[in-house]
């Protein structure tokens, strides 16, 4: 934008306008209550905000805390506010905004069903072995492969077993964490 | 030291060791051990209202003109249900509550058993936090947490849903402790750079203003004294929001009056054009703002308060600053105090010069009558013939609520009580009852309208049954004033459904409540009537006849900014058909 720096922050064309969207990932730590999850997608539904992938799970068994990750789009200013809203949650320790603090590690899991018969279904196989997939069911007729890997990963290996007989999918949503010895 | 007790003895412990001495509730199958508790001790007063939704009200009421938290007790399903809209109306005004509702024994949870409802996912987005308690020997420990979390940071309301079977169950009750909250701290004094970098721009402002809101009130008494001595310092002029009135004094000559839709002239102008505004605990809600991307355009913004996520929110601000208001206000003036900055004198008085200007607009004038009572005047009167007295004010919410915002004027804090950011009618009366419990020897009016009145007068039989000499002032135009006025405005005067056809006779009506009904329909008459009102000494409904068609002026249309607004002296009908563009139309 070639606008001259303005005398003040404040001003601004019109609300969200000037702002690109961005996606972040958001790794949410919690304790591990009942509703804590209701809590946290209620706040996302009632406010409007957008969740790309959601995964949770209870990550210290002894101390009840779970560890909730988010990906979600907005404007930068809608993700501050994302943040600060999540934050007035009771049950909440901490919101990290894993992407802005450096590249963070995400992973997916998916469990693919594909059915086929004869070259197409060898050259199925054969692309699983370049994705590093695992077959974990099999029959005459089809195949259960097993791939984790990041996301762009996993979206490329659906789109190639679309063309050799895909069934259908299942995918866990990102598990994130940051890079580093520092927890996040 | 742990005693071992059932857990409706807790409910009356717990209540007994934070300090409750009233709680409003009503009866029901799954809060019966409760109240046989309550009934078994005299230490806890308990308020018999006649719906839920009038006890959420009620214990707002007692809140907001206390500062305590305030307590109901409802029943499991409608019960709760009808708490809804208190607690809705609590988290929007940032009022500490904690609402205990009954539930269906464990075992039947899930079961579509008689009165049941989900409690905890319906209150879920309208309290700041709440519980369902499945383990008697957690419930004193969440007793005392919600107290906690009700009054700590930005007050909210809490429920907390006990089992029937876990009232009856025993365990060990634990008295509130001083363990910090697991998670829930929130930051109440301020980052000092912040403060210290806000004082240098206020020092170096040469049109500044300070934009206060229910913040100031919500941070205690303190924060009132705070925020006039820094105002009175600085000589700067000062606004609020609705909620904020009476944290400064409106018979001070630095106060502009209310800001926003229906704000003075000289409020909503001095933020138009000012260099530096100084928001104090106020959100920056659409009633203030105007069109967004024309408000304040000029202006750096300093703002505090206690929420991070009010910060940002709807408008930028320069200078963020988390912190209570009283410990940030004190850092301020301390601040302030130690640096005595020179200040810009010249262009604070040509500052003033301006201001004064835009007061000669007199935007709160209308055309007196001789023959009815015109609204504006009918408050004006009812603020001159109380003023002196130690009266707490509560309204309902459409245009008597404006006028009473804009004609009474208040010069302390906690004195002033509506419904501002949900804005539910039939407000008034309940909390009038429960400021009026809490201040037994004061002057409490709910200055009423027609239609609202209506949506919970069934309170008016707990006035009786507990002695609360309430009055109940209605501006009666037998229209909901504010939803015609709005169809003037937006769709070519077709009048749909806001006109009332068969109101009550009011005072037959508080006659049959065994209240003392009045009517005045003349403007000679008003000042006797209304001194007859408050000689009473029982309640009292007052029906107040005014000019039906008064419109609530000054207002800044829906869409428009603050330097457009329109001033009730110079609108004709075809300026009020055209204010509000295709844009506005679909706001709020």
């Amino acid at each position: 934008m070639n606008m001259a720096k303005p005398v003040s922050k404040s001003h601004y064309v019109g609300p969200g306008a000037a702002q690109a969207i961005v996606s972040r990932t958001l790794s949410i730590l919690v304790d591990n209550e009942p509703g804590v999850l209701a809590r946290v997608i209620g706040l996302f539904s009632g406010r409007g905000y957008n969740i790309d992938s959601l995964t949770v799970t209870e990550t210290e068994h002894e101390k009840h805390l779970s560890r909730i990750t988010i990906v979600t789009r907005g404007t930068p200013d809608v993700i501050e506010q994302i943040k600060h809203q999540l934050e007035r949650l009771i049950p909440i320790h901490r919101v990290r905004d894993l992407t802005n603090e450096g590249v963070a590690l995400e992973r997916e899991l998916a469990l693919i069903k594909v059915s086929g018969k004869g070259d197409k279904r060898i050259e199925a196989l054969r692309i699983a072995e370049i994705f590093r997939a695992k077959v974990v069911d099999t029959s005459t007729e089809h195949f259960v492969f097993e791939v984790t890997g990041k996301p762009s990963k996993i979206e490329e290996f659906i789109a190639i077993m679309t063309e050799l007989g895909l069934v259908e999918v299942s995918r866990t949503g990102i598990a994130a964490i940051g890079r580093g010895p520092a927890s996040s | 030291m742990a005693r071992t007790m059932t857990g409706a003895e807790m409910v009356l412990a717990a209540l007994n060791d934070q300090g409750v001495e009233h709680i409003f509730g009503y009866p029901g199958g799954a809060v019966l051990p409760i109240y046989d508790e309550l009934f078994q001790q005299e230490r806890i007063k308990h308020i018999l209202v006649r719906q839920e939704g009038g006890a959420l009200h009620a214990a707002e009421g007692y809140a907001r003109s206390t500062g305590k938290v305030g307590v109901a007790l409802v029943t499991s399903g409608p019960g709760a249900t009808n708490a809804v809209t208190g607690l809705t109306d609590a988290l929007m005004d940032s009022i500490p509550l904690v609402c205990i509702t009954g539930q269906v024994p464990t075992h039947l949870i899930g079961n579509d058993a008689f009165q049941e409802c989900d409690t905890v996912g319906i209150t879920r987005p309208c309290t700041k936090h709440n519980w369902l308690v499945k383990n008697v020997n957690d419930l004193a420990r969440i007793l005392h947490e919600a107290f906690y979390i009700a009054k700590a940071g930005r007050p909210g309301p809490v429920v907390i849903d006990i089992p029937k079977d876990v009232q009856f169950a025993t365990g060990n009750y634990v008295g509130p402790s001083n363990i910090a909250h697991k998670t829930y701290k929130p930051r109440v004094k301020p980052d000092q750079n912040a403060v210290r970098e806000a004082v240098e721009l206020m020092a170096r402002a040469k049109k500044p203003v300070f934009y206060t809101g229910g913040g100031v009130i919500n941070s205690g008494p303190k924060a009132s004294q705070l925020l006039r001595e820094l105002v009175r310092l600085t000589g700067y002029p000062i606004t609020s929001t609705l909620m904020g009135l009476g944290a400064y004094p409106a018979s001070d000559k630095q106060w502009l009056g209310m800001l926003g839709m229906h704000g003075t002239y000289e409020a909503n102008f001095a933020m138009h054009d000012c260099d530096v505004m100084i928001a104090v605990g106020a959100r920056f809600d659409d009633r203030i703002t105007g069109r967004l991307d024309a408000f304040s355009p000029g202006s750096q913004k300093i703002q505090i308060d206690i929420d991070p996520s009010s910060i940002n929110k709807n408008v930028k601000v320069d200078i963020p600053i988390v912190g209570d208001v009283a410990y940030t206000l004190e850092d301020m003036l301390r601040i302030w105090k130690s640096k005595s900055p020179q200040l810009d004198k010249a262009a604070h008085k040509s500052w003033w010069k301006q201001i004064d200007g835009w007061r000669a607009k007199k935007s709160l004038s209308y055309k007196p009558s001789r023959d009815v009572i015109m609204p504006q005047y009918a408050i004006e009167r009812l603020f001159a013939l109380t003023k002196d007295r130690d009266a707490y004010i509560t309204t309902e919410v459409g245009q008597h609520q404006m006028w009473a915002a804009q004609f009474y004027h208040f010069d302390e804090p906690n004195r002033w009580m509506t419904s501002g950011g949900l804005g539910t009618m039939g407000y008034g009366l309940p909390a009038a009852i429960g400021a009026q419990l809490a201040h037994p020897k004061s002057l409490v009016i709910d200055i009423a309208g027609d239609a609202s009145i209506l949506m919970n007068i069934q309170e008016a039989s707990t006035a009786v049954q507990y002695d609360l000499p309430v009055k109940v002032f209605i501006l009666n135009n037998q229209y909901m004033g504010m939803v015609r006025q709005w169809q003037q405005l937006l769709h070519g005067n077709r009048l749909s459904h806001s006109y009332t056809e068969s109101l009550p006779d009011f005072v037959k009506l508080a006659e049959a409540y065994g209240w003392t009904g009045m009517r005045c329909d003349n403007p000679d008459d008003l000042d006797d009537a209304i001194r007859a009102m408050i000689e009473t000494k029982g309640p009292v409904i007052f029906d107040c006849r005014v000019a039906n068609l008064a419109n609530c002026f000054p207002m800044i249309p829906s869409g428009k900014a603050h330097n457009e607004m329109l001033l009730g002296s110079d609108v004709s009908d075809d300026e009020v058909g055209s204010a509000i563009g295709e844009e506005g139309k679909v706001l709020v």
